[in-house]
């Protein structure tokens, strides 16, 4: 299609064409879901990142610098809740997911249109009733831990029911996007040939169905402690406190793949695209996909082995949670081998990508750390736990985002980035990432437990450096965030295909039609054949 | 919109295959729902024993026998209305899902007898763990029973207005389905609750 | 910022041990972390396509069976290597050492407090002397807390409602810092306290010396007149001697057989159950007809009993 053609249809039929509120608040085009997704979670992203900016702000000085203790405590507890709950988890599968899985498999919507639009609701209903338990901050940690959360004075019942909502959102979702990709491929997109993205996001969709409602139930009962008095968690009344650890953590584990695995999914598909070379070893990734979803289920008690816990059962934990190192370390192998004897440019949406791989590869490696018994009983709850997941989840799971972000900017909006500014935003982002978090790593070797508002001494010029990162970062985040906001109303107007690539949304215009596509694809081929010349 | 809104013959079995599947995939989120409570029933079972046989001992056994069968008497009514909708047959299927519904309603009816007779005993969630599981399983048990009445009066209210026939029963076999692992959730807590050994 | 800790000797065996490990895991993490960045920057110039130049022919390569496999098993063999070395290092940590001194600690809302055999009792600061081993029970009043001696590479959650254990093998006098590790409220970051290692004369010198916040009478006293007071000796024989009750005469740290054909070992979890919730495991061969001390007894009271129970050898 040339690029005239897909101009005029962009101006006629596109399917951000009708305007008004109503258009959007009772969509069923998953497209525009999507992009309501896409938006509150970037919205709740940018919300804890302005806590988090506050909360090194205090960390600037060992003691009291702005805020109490207490209002240090709840800030730590909003900016995991709503990074998690608001964030991370909703952010690639239910944002780009809606958006992308039905572009990418041929199809013209998910299979329930209308339950994609009940489940956005009942994210917005869950997000309104835990910013009304705001009345009463929750100071819990994001972790929720009894018999603390059980006895403080906060609203934990109204945030638990809050996160209630949010977890059935997330498990509808999942539903719908398994049915998807079981019932409306195009013809002749056999499994073999999906675009890994789906099957990352099948892998994902499989974590929400199984494990959100554990936590969903967790969740009840915490809830049930407060109304109504029962003690399933509560020692005094013979419940047990573990109990509630290893429901969390059945939950809390494996969703740490949903929100990895989606991010995976979008980096398997733009290294290719911009290396001009086939996929290294389609199988081994999608099935490792599958693998890292199945193991990632037997490993929550590698969170608890200082819990008190039987020590056969850390044992046997921390042997399965060396397992998911395995499938893990073949993605990122395969990655790297795709680009050998590449023909490689470097556009923003690789450069993010390829930074993925680089702090995901920090973040991976100390992993190990804390699933070896030894080690993790020195480091579980200090602050090389926090640098280890910021650097899997921000570093991650965020760098994937971005990376996906500006690599469907154009088919999103029709519109084009500015390179120079993106390239730039990346620069900046970069350097306040590694400056913020990988001096935590030390902080955490020498004994700074987290959740602390105010610190000894000794960790002082460390936490300097890490606040002064923060300011950085900010910076480049604000660019970016810029860049997005002029590309979608000044931005160039974006060919159908700008990036070249061979999967099924780049054959459609940009944005796409409300149906997206005018007549189903027949798939004849996978969609990673770059290489010009067999080997 | 979506591809699965056909009106030929194959488009309407390939309909009800992928609701099928998305009911399916919905039955497996509820039962790990109920899997966190029964894992704390076996939990709390095993830690302690003799509690839960002097507990379970002030449960009217009477009452959820009832409960037991009026709930197995609406599965068979349900999977009646089920056939009826397949065959088309729109008379037999309101009568059958009226029948449903009324013995939902008299589950909830001896249900609330149950409790207001435990309440007058000075028995609350808040007693003991035994209690609290009772209360907290049958408690969400009875919530699946009230959105049930709640799907069941739509299919019946579709039924009336002629919205259900031959052509069209994929919504009865899904509400079908939810209703019968509503029932089959009580037959696993009848024993855990009122037959402890 | 400290010096590197490796070099600014060891305060405990614990903390060479967990540093060996550590530095294990930092030389396979740095082989696989040169390994890939490597590559990946290598391959990222070597292959980029400059400005203006036309897109190179790129060869079709789909996958290597072989590679793939190596890329399987060499991270496996390594990342067992790892598991067995961490787990052998968590042994050693967990290894009940003989003759220990036995301190009990009580975590609150935001202190610490040890209380010592001879019922002294001292709010956040423990005091012990080098080269002689020390377990500590642990319990908590109310939430969650985490016992953590980073100089120590220790570190153990302290929960409300049993015990919980941390032995101690201190090799360098000097004061180290105690964390609360589990968040617990408001004043978590407050809650520190100090470990004190002093020399075996000085030691014995603070435990001559006036009790500071004592309680006075040795826990194991009180402990025994509790078990007199309560009645305990009604059922339960001290001599070795068969009454309703088997008799309290060795039985801790024992095997005990249980009605159901179980067996356990009687230590502090096990009687503290016993004390409030006697039905659970009842002892072969004796009906199940204790009351329970649940609302009786609290729970410094129940610590009392164990270290009494704990003296009848």
């Amino acid at each position: 299609m040339s690029h005239t053609d897909a101009h005029a249809i962009n101006e006629d039929r596109g399917y951000l064409t009708e305007r008004g509120f109503r258009s959007w608040a009772c969509t069923l085009d998953h497209k525009r879901i999507g992009v309501l997704y896409l938006f509150t979670t970037l919205f709740f992203f940018l919300a804890g990142g302005v806590i988090a900016l506050l909360m090194r702000l205090e960390l600037l000085t060992p003691g009291p610098t702005l805020m109490s203790d207490h209002t240090y405590n709840v800030l730590f507890t909003l900016h995991g809740a709503i990074m998690i709950f608001l964030f991370i988890i909703p952010g690639i599968p239910s944002g780009m997911g809606n958006f992308f899985i039905p572009l990418l498999i041929g199809a013209r919507d998910v299979a329930f249109p209308r339950l994609n639009l009940l489940s956005y609701w009942i994210f917005i209903g869950g997000i309104v009733v835990i910013l009304a338990s705001l009345v009463s901050p929750m100071d819990t940690g994001w972790t929720f831990y009894t018999p603390y959360s059980a006895r403080t004075g906060a609203a934990v019942a109204t945030l638990s029911l809050g996160i209630f909502l949010v977890g059935m959102s997330s498990i509808l979702t999942g539903l719908n996007f398994i049915v998807t990709t079981h019932r409306l491929r195009a013809p002749g997109l056999t499994w073999h040939r999906l675009p890994l993205f789906i099957w990352a996001m099948y892998a994902t969709s499989i974590i929400q169905v199984i494990a959100t409602p554990v936590v969903g139930i967790t969740f009840l009962l915490l809830a049930a402690e407060r109304i109504f008095g029962i003690g399933f968690f509560d020692p005094a009344k013979g419940g047990d406190p573990l109990l509630f650890q290893h429901f969390f953590w059945f939950y809390s584990h494996p969703v740490v793949y949903v929100m990895i695995l989606p991010a995976m999914g979008v980096i398997t598909e733009i290294i290719p695209v911009f290396s001009r070379k086939p996929i290294f070893g389609y199988r081994a990734i999608a099935y490792s996909s599958l693998a890292i979803a199945f193991i990632g289920f037997l490993v929550w008690g590698h969170h608890m082995f200082v819990s008190g816990m039987s020590h056969v059962a850390g044992v046997i934990f921390s042997f399965l949670t060396f397992f998911v190192a395995v499938p893990t370390g073949v993605k990122v192998f395969n990655w790297i081998a795709t680009l050998y004897r590449g023909s490689i440019t470097f556009e923003s949406p690789m450069l993010y990508a390829l930074t993925f791989i680089f702090l995901f590869v920090i973040g991976g490696l100390t992993g190990p750390f804390l699933g070896a018994l030894a080690t993790d009983v020195h480091l579980h709850d200090t602050y090389f736990v926090v640098a280890h997941f910021h650097y899997t989840m921000m570093g991650g799971t965020v760098m994937g985002l971005f990376a996906g972000l500006h690599y469907w900017f154009p088919k999103m909006t029709g519109r084009m980035l500015n390179e120079t500014v993106a390239k730039l935003a990346w620069a900046i982002t970069f350097v306040g990432f590694n400056t913020t978090f990988f001096v935590m790593f030390i902080l955490g070797y020498h004994g700074m437990p987290r959740r602390y508002a105010e610190y000894l001494p000794k960790y002082h010029a460390d936490n300097v450096f890490a606040t002064v990162g923060s300011w950085i970062l900010a910076v480049g985040v604000v660019i970016m965030f810029a860049n997005f906001v002029w590309g979608m109303f000044w931005g160039e107007k974006a060919s159908a295909n700008p990036w070249r690539g061979l999967t099924l949304e780049w054959q459609t215009p940009s944005p796409p039609p409300t149906e997206n596509f005018d007549e189903i694809p027949t798939v004849t081929d996978w969609p990673y054949g770059y290489g010009k010349k067999a080997v | 919109m979506g591809g699965v809104t056909g009106d030929s013959r194959e488009e309407r079995a390939y309909a009800l295959e992928t609701a099928k599947l998305g009911i399916w995939c919905f039955l497996a989120t509820e039962v790990l729902l109920f899997g966190g409570l029964f894992t704390a029933y076996t939990v709390f079972r095993l830690r302690y024993p003799d509690l839960f046989h002097a507990e379970h001992l002030k449960l009217n056994r009477l009452l959820g026998g009832t409960n037991t069968v009026i709930l197995i008497t609406s599965s068979l009514t349900m999977a009646l209305a089920v056939a009826a909708a397949r065959q088309g047959r729109k008379k037999r299927l309101q009568i059958f899902l009226l029948c449903t519904i009324l013995l939902a309603a008299s589950f909830l009816g001896v249900k609330y007898l149950e409790w207001s007779d435990d309440f007058a005993r000075h028995l609350y969630p808040g007693t003991n763990l035994f209690f609290s599981l009772y209360f907290t399983m049958a408690g969400l048990h009875a919530l699946h029973v009230i959105a049930g009445m709640g799907v069941l009066t739509t299919l019946l209210v579709m039924a009336r207005r002629g919205k259900l026939g031959r052509s069209r029963h994929t919504p009865v076999e899904i509400g079908g389905l939810y209703w019968h692992f509503v029932d089959l959730v009580w037959i696993y807590l009848f024993p855990l609750l009122y037959l402890v050994g | 910022m400290s010096s590197f800790p490796l070099f600014s000797g060891e305060a405990a065996r614990t903390t060479g041990e967990v540093d060996a490990v550590f530095l294990f895991i930092v030389a396979i993490g740095l082989f696989f972390f040169f390994l890939t960045q490597g590559f990946l920057i290598y391959f990222a110039v070597r292959y980029r396509r400059r400005k203006g130049e036309p897109e190179a022919e790129t060869p079709q390569i789909t996958g290597s069976g072989m590679l793939e496999f190596i890329w399987v098993v060499i991270p496996s063999l390594l990342i067992l290597a790892i598991f067995v070395v961490g787990w052998w290092g968590f042994r050693d940590l967990e290894r009940p050492l003989p003759g220990a001194m036995e301190i009990n600690v009580t975590a609150r809302q935001w202190l610490w407090e040890f209380t010592y055999p001879d019922g002294r009792k001292v709010i956040n600061e423990l005091r012990i002397p080098v080269g002689r081993p020390v377990k500590l029970t642990m319990t908590s009043t109310d939430v969650i807390h985490g016992f953590y001696v980073p100089d120590y590479r220790l570190k153990q959650d302290v929960l409300p409602g049993r015990y919980t254990y941390l032995w101690l093998q201190p090799e360098k006098t000097g004061t180290f810092v105690i964390f609360c590790s589990q968040y617990c409220g408001t004043g978590h970051s407050a809650m520190l306290a100090n470990l004190v290692v002093v020399t075996p004369e000085e030691f014995a010198r603070w435990e001559k010396g006036p009790a500071e916040a004592a309680g006075g009478e040795s826990l194991a006293h009180r402990g025994e007149e509790l078990v007199e007071k309560s009645g305990c000796l009604a059922c339960h024989s001290l001599d070795g001697s068969r009454k309703v009750g088997p008799t309290l005469k060795g039985l801790f740290g024992h095997q005990v057989e249980l009605s159901d054909g179980s067996s356990v070992v009687a230590d502090e979890n096990y009687l503290k159950e016993s004390i409030i919730d006697p039905g659970a495991k009842i002892v072969k061969g004796f009906p199940p007809v204790m009351p329970t001390f649940k609302g009786t007894l609290s729970d410094d009271d129940i610590t009392a009993v164990i270290a009494y129970l704990k003296t009848l050898k």
